[in-house]
């Protein structure tokens, strides 16, 4: 069977899952941890993967942003069938195209917070100097624009996620992906950081996906998918009425 | 990004530093004891260099050093002086003696006696004195290194009196002598003092020196004399090469050597490869964020191949000037005298530097590339 034709992909589309399982191995046992999987995620709305801890929600964004290959299935992502690629060919396509905030930052200690945010630039081959003044514009944006030349641990927590997410945002991916932004986070901050990715990560021709189950943000979102043991349980702009 | 690879290394200035010292402290064991290997066993050879005029040394056959040697009558000699090819031949005597010194102390010393007519056999320089002093009687000349054994007291010996085997002698003049293996006081004298100077047996004659004709080659010459007299003749450099290899086979002095510089490689990769392990995982966040982001696995290894280069430029150069520190800061110490550092020696230490940091990048790397991008999400 032509997975490609189970549903069709909508040329507009920004990624197009179909058909998406993930094993993983657990000793002599297999558990599949998502099980059929078809979804699209539609640029210049903020979506988000909500779900029980365990229900498979970083091992599908995973898969959607090209870093998990899934067990079966295929993901186009703008386009491009992401797993049919080289490895080679899948680092760059995410090296252009995607932005990542991962939850730890992950920031590199001994470069300044501009570096920081400049290091997709950087890998891209863009000039040390002009990454910078890229990244110190957006820093610019996101208020922590006198922090440039700070070392992540000379920063506050709240300072570290915003060079993170500029970081995600510097290069312009035409999609952004984030894992539980908020979950190390007060209400109040967290709040405040999901205004902040919605003002900036948000754009027409991105694609912002956010997984959390952080259920005080949920009235930001555009489009709320809801995963439960590894199936797509609702699918809509609100979450349903029994959550 | 081998801007950041080089930061990463440099921001963790512990480690840096550790891996620094790692690659220093190796460059540093293997270069220094692998210079004073070389120069130490080349001290086997130093009564050669100290009697610069001798083309050919002629010999008992069963004689294998300067210092192991078997005498020959004196006979000898008119036998090589007749040998076609050869310009000069002079006997020069060695032999082992001990003396009493000012202060009662005995000393084993070696007696050198040169050629009584042209001073064959007498080191290149003097270091005090001219070497027509030995003409005047019972005189000797003492090698610079055997003034620091015999007079440690820093007074000068020139002038002193010494008693060898029931004979006078005057020391009148310091040689600038290659100091031999084991740093025995060297006396040199005159022939025929030297036969008084020594107790008697019937042969003397220890080596003769040749000088040879124009046109003619040292191989060629003592070949001529082996043939023609049956005697032992070797070339200056063959002759050399015996008294080193001489030393390396009858002393523990290569395994203890080569024991040691196997140490510090042992002592380089451990310290390297833990140091350079811990680095990396300690930054396996980072690298993987990096993977995730977009940074092939083959940019991965070029920039902990920077990060091995930096620490291994800088930790070599420190080894080697250290090692030249060492031997320079230990110039004036006799044990050291003429030592010199073999253009091959900083090579072959370089080689062992690339091996380690293959080798420990090689094991560390392995977790880096490893590494699932998607653990970034974990
Ligand atoms: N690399 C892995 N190896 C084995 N099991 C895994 C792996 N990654 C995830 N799992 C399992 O898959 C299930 C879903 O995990 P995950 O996608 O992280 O869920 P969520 O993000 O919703 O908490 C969990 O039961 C987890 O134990
Ligand atoms: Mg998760």
């Amino acid at each position: 069977m032509d997975t490609t034709s189970i549903g069709g992909c909508a040329p507009e589309a920004a990624i197009c899952a179909r058909g998406i399982t993930r094993d993983f191995e657990a000793g002599q046992t297999t558990i599949r941890v998502l099980h059929g999987i078809d979804t699209d995620i539609r640029s210049g709305e903020l979506t988000y993967v909500v779900g029980e801890s365990g229900s498979g929600k970083t091992t599908l964004i995973s898969i959607m942003c090209g870093i998990l290959y899934p067990t079966e299935g295929e993901v186009k992502v703008f386009g491009t069938d992401i797993y049919k690629l080289t490895d080679t060919e899948l680092v760059n396509f995410r090296l252009k195209n995607i932005g990542f905030i991962f939850q730890q930052y992950n920031l590199i200690p001994s470069i300044d917070a501009a570096a920081n945010a400049a290091v997709p630039l950087i890998a891209q081959g863009v000039p040390l100097a002009e990454a910078r003044e890229r990244a110190k514009v957006l820093l610019d944006k996101l208020n922590i624009g006198n922090q440039a030349d700070k070392l992540p641990r000379q920063l506050s927590g709240g300072q570290q996620q915003r060079v993170a997410i500029a970081r995600a945002l510097v290069h312009e991916p035409r999609l952004v992906v984030c894992d539980e932004p908020t979950a190390a986070l007060d209400a109040r901050s967290g709040r405040r950081v999901m205004d902040l990715l919605r003002e900036v990560a948000v754009a027409p021709d991105r694609a912002c996906i956010i997984v959390t189950h952080d259920n005080r943000i949920f009235d930001l979102a555009d489009r709320i998918i809801v995963l439960e043991d590894g199936r797509i349980t609702h699918d809509g702009t609100e979450m349903p009425d029994d959550h | 990004m081998l801007w950041i690879a080089i930061r990463m290394l440099t921001g963790d200035s512990q480690k840096f530093y550790g891996l620094l010292f790692g690659i220093a402290f190796s460059t540093l064991l293997i270069t220094q004891q692998m210079t004073i290997f070389v120069n130490l066993v080349e001290r086997g050879a130093s009564g050669v260099y100290n009697a610069p005029e001798a083309e050919v040394w002629v010999m008992d056959p069963v004689s294998r050093t300067t210092d192991v040697s078997y005498a020959m009558p004196s006979t000898a000699l008119d036998k090589v002086r007749s040998v076609p090819g050869v310009e000069w031949a002079v006997p020069h005597l060695r032999a082992q003696a001990n003396v009493r010194t000012a202060d009662g102390d005995l000393e084993g010393v070696a007696v050198i006696g040169v050629d009584d007519a042209t001073l064959i056999g007498l080191p290149k320089r003097m270091a005090t004195g001219d070497k027509n002093v030995l003409f005047a009687p019972d005189t000797v000349v003492i090698d610079d290194v055997g003034v620091t054994r015999l007079f440690s007291n820093g007074a000068s010996p020139l002038g002193e009196r010494l008693e060898l085997n029931d004979q006078r002698a005057v020391i009148r003049g310091i040689a600038d002598a290659i100091p031999s293996f084991t740093s025995t006081v060297v006396l040199y004298t005159r022939y025929s003092n030297a036969l008084n100077f020594v107790p008697g047996t019937r042969n003397r004659l220890s080596f003769v020196l040749v000088g040879i004709s124009p046109g003619q080659t040292a191989e060629g010459v003592a070949a001529r004399i082996e043939k023609e007299t049956g005697l032992k003749a070797e070339t200056r450099k063959e002759f050399a090469r015996a008294g080193v290899d001489f030393i390396i086979q009858n002393t523990g002095i290569p395994t203890n050597f080569g024991i040691t510089v196997f140490l510090g490689f042992v002592v380089g990769v451990a310290i390297v490869g833990l140091t350079f392990s811990l680095f990396l995982r300690d930054n396996i966040k980072q690298f993987g964020a990096l993977k995730a982001i977009g940074v092939t696995n083959s940019r991965i290894v070029q920039m902990v191949g920077v990060q091995a280069g930096l620490v291994g430029m800088i930790g070599y150069s420190l080894g080697v000037v250290g090692t030249v520190a060492f031997i320079k800061g230990f110039g004036s110490n006799p044990f050291f005298k003429g030592f010199y550092i073999p253009w091959q020696i900083p090579l072959i230490s370089l080689a062992a530097v690339v091996v380690i940091l293959a080798i420990t990048g090689f094991i560390a790397i392995r977790s880096v590339l490893r590494t699932e991008p998607a653990a970034v999400f974990r």
